[in-house]
């Protein structure tokens, strides 16, 4: 099934990612290992240059990454009428043991560089870039993620065969026995319910919180990134188990791609973009606090966490106030 | 927050004038650009449009088509044999269906004779599709015959021409009454081409399927799923070769972007040197760049894609059609319902913007950091 189009535009964007990554990777060594911003050698000037080329290249790799999710997405959806058994994103995804994990390593590769971006942009105005070193470190990590993502895609694309009428003499009549798993399992709809509601209040109280208190706090930065993660998971189960029955009016119906299709008026970006957005801005609220500690970064780090803890609670908020909508203005009854 | 979008904008126009101001280089680039667009927008524009046509026209469709099978090779349905399937849980309605092909030595081409299962003819008259009409020049009450396979020629009155409109499915057909068609090809009496049957729910197919294989073990059951699956894998497939083709010309354009983007004019050099001299920082030079390639790609997508959309559902696909839709005597012409999908357009996004960007980003970061002086100076 390699020859479809957007299964060669995912490639060619998952191949290109890890193609900027790897050349960038020597660089990032030779930076590690002589970075030193006193020295005015013809060296260090070059490699200060570098670093504006990586840091376009990793913007790029993030702006990819999002694309290639929402078309990753997309094309399961598509695909799933090739499939015996498959009605939706879910079900195409199952078609092989590489489909869900290839998703979420492409989340995964998404929050890094939305991070990475973070931290390029905290050092990039502290006079003296005292996370430059850091910045490279990570990049070097990132680069095995990347084709990470690359394995999992190429290995879920190639081992994907369309149960298609192949001979027109032998009876053809595609066996029951390769179904495919089309529903995703989920909670009881009342104990996610509160663990949702319980989760994102959290998560949106302790971004206020770490916001109104300019950021200063250590510890609330980290309760910050950590219960965006927290939110965020919860966000996706509450999704999976209750907010999506209601955006179909269906009790059975747990799909949490299906939201984004036509059919439902596109109602899965409403919810989705202000989630990503916040979760990523909360986790990298919290990975800047750890920064403010040193000299040059002791005013910054706290200002720019402060300002994406904003971020992450008007994020949440919205994602919380546009499902609790949904859920109310729907006309399934799940609840007594 | 405004002060950045302030300084955006002042980016932009400073963008959108320097642009204005090397006419002759960004119309170059942006004539190829959009012809890059054009190609790979009116591929998969085309494509996707013939995919949907075929799950139009495949929706009014029985759900289960039967066929006989003697020795792999498709055989008539002998008398008794719907009798034999007899009530199949799920199913509302089954037919026998007489149809066949007839070869005309006139045009060298085959036509599809049927018997309606919808509607009555009256024995002697036919009626018959488009391509029909035009290349035999018939109107309603004209005469024509045919030669049966047996030598013996038949007379037939046309009472009425199909629509236009479902040219696609009806382009080569003639219909006719049963004892008419079973006069013409010595149909044996009793005998069916295949079956059809209609099944309420959809999710009963299968089983339907499964339950006609057990009770007539020498039958084949196709079902509309599998054909429409079949025939979005065909499309689909065709449209990647394609692509794959092309990648040929994307990666020149590849090539062609980065030249373009590092053969900085001396002037060109000279200006941002002066940039530079005058306090702009390298993330501003960046960031103007960034600007210039974002209008260039936004002007050329724009652009390839209306002409490809016009391409395809006014011109029908002029261009490109003997390598995408196949081949036939009498090939129905028909018009595609424009439809722009989602997926369609990310997709054409990541092959033509992707490697434009991609291509541009080194030479775009040398202009950058060049250091005023030795531009100035040079």
């Amino acid at each position: 099934m390699i020859f479809q189009p957007a299964i060669i535009a995912l490639l060619l964007a998952a191949g290109l990612s890890l193609a900027m990554l790897a050349t960038a990777s020597p660089f990032a060594v030779q930076l590690i290992r002589h970075w030193d911003l006193g020295s005015g050698s013809e060296r260090q000037l070059r490699l200060e240059r570098l670093t504006y080329l990586f840091s376009m290249m990793v913007a790029l790799v993030c702006g990819l990454q999002v694309l290639s999710t929402l078309l990753f997405v997309f094309n399961a959806d598509k695909m799933s009428v090739m499939f015996v058994g498959a009605m939706c994103a879910v079900g195409a995804l199952n078609a092989n043991a590489y489909g869900f994990p290839a998703l979420y390593a492409q989340l995964a590769l998404f929050f890094f560089a939305s991070t990475w971006l973070a931290i390029n942009r905290l050092d990039n105005q502290a006079r003296d870039y005292p996370l430059t070193r850091l910045k490279y470190v990570l990049l070097l990590a990132y680069a095995p993620l990347a084709a990470l993502v690359l394995y999992l895609q190429f290995n879920y694309f190639i081992r994907l065969e369309a149960d298609v009428i192949t001979s027109c003499c032998g009876s053809m009549f595609s066996e029951e026995a390769d179904t495919v798993a089309s529903e995703v399992s989920a909670m009881a709809p009342r104990q996610a319910i509160a663990l949702f509601y319980a989760g994102l209040g959290a998560a949106v109280l302790l971004a206020l919180w770490h916001w109104r208190g300019a950021g200063r706090r250590v510890w609330s930065g980290l309760a910050v990134g950590a219960s965006s993660v927290v939110a965020f998971f919860a966000a996706l189960m509450g999704i999976v188990a209750f907010v999506s029955l209601y955006i179909y009016e269906h009790p059975h119906h747990h799909c949490p791609f299906c939201i984004l299709k036509p059919e439902y008026d596109y109602q899965g970006y409403l919810l989705y973009i202000p989630l990503f957005a916040a979760a990523a801005a909360g986790l990298a609220a919290g990975v800047l606090t750890l920064f403010a500690r040193r000299p040059s970064l002791a005013t910054l780090a706290p200002q720019a966490s402060a300002r994406l803890a904003g971020i992450a609670a008007a994020g949440f908020a919205l994602f919380l106030v546009v499902a609790s909508f949904m859920v109310l203005s729907s006309n399934l009854i799940l609840l007594e | 927050m405004n002060r950045w979008i302030e300084k955006q904008r002042h980016l932009i126009d400073f963008t959108a004038s320097s642009l204005a101001r090397r006419k002759g280089k960004s119309l170059g680039l942006l004539v190829v650009y959009t012809l890059l667009v054009f190609v790979l927008a009116s591929v998969s524009l085309y494509t996707h449009a013939l995919r949907n046509e075929a799950t139009r026209v495949l929706a009014g469709t029985p759900e289960v088509v039967l066929q006989r099978l003697i020795a792999g090779r498709h055989d008539l349905i002998p008398p008794g044999y719907i009798e034999k399937i007899g009530r199949v849980r799920g199913v509302q309605k089954i037919e026998g269906r007489l149809w066949g092909y007839y070869y005309d030595s006139v045009l060298k081409a085959n036509y599809t004779f049927m018997v309606p299962n919808d509607r009555r003819i009256p024995e002697g008259e036919i009626v018959v599709g488009p391509a029909l009409e035009r290349s035999r020049g018939l109107a309603e009450g004209n005469g024509i015959s045919f030669r049966a396979y047996s030598g013996e020629l038949h007379t037939f009155i046309v009472s009425e021409v199909l629509a236009h409109e479902s040219e696609l499915v009806n382009a080569d057909l003639v219909l006719m009454s049963e004892p008419d068609f079973r006069r013409f090809f010595a149909y044996p009496d009793g005998h069916y081409t295949d079956i059809a049957l209609w099944v309420a729910n959809p999710q009963e197919v299968r089983n339907v399927g499964l339950k006609l294989i057990n009770a007539l073990p020498d039958s084949r059951p196709i079902l509309r799923e599998e054909v429409l699956r079949t025939y979005a894998s065909i499309f689909d497939w065709r449209e990647g070769m394609m692509l794959a083709l092309l990648s040929a010309a994307i990666l020149a354009f590849g090539i062609f972007a980065w030249e373009k983007a590092a053969g900085l004019s001396a002037e060109e050099k000279r200006e941002i040197g002066i940039l530079k001299a005058i306090g702009w920082e390298t993330g501003d030079v960046i960031a103007m760049k960034f600007w210039e390639g974002f209008l260039v790609s936004l002007l050329a997508f724009l652009l390839g894609y209306v002409i490809a959309y016009i391409h395809v559902f006014h011109f029908e696909f002029a261009l490109f059609a003997p390598v995408l839709q196949g081949w036939a005597v009498l090939y129905p012409s028909f018009a595609l319902t424009p439809k722009i999908d989602g997926l369609q357009v990310a997709t054409l996004f990541v092959f033509s913007v992707l490697p434009y960007t991609a291509a541009t980003l080194v030479p775009i970061w040398r202009a950058a950091t060049t250091d005023p002086d030795t531009v100035m100076r040079g």
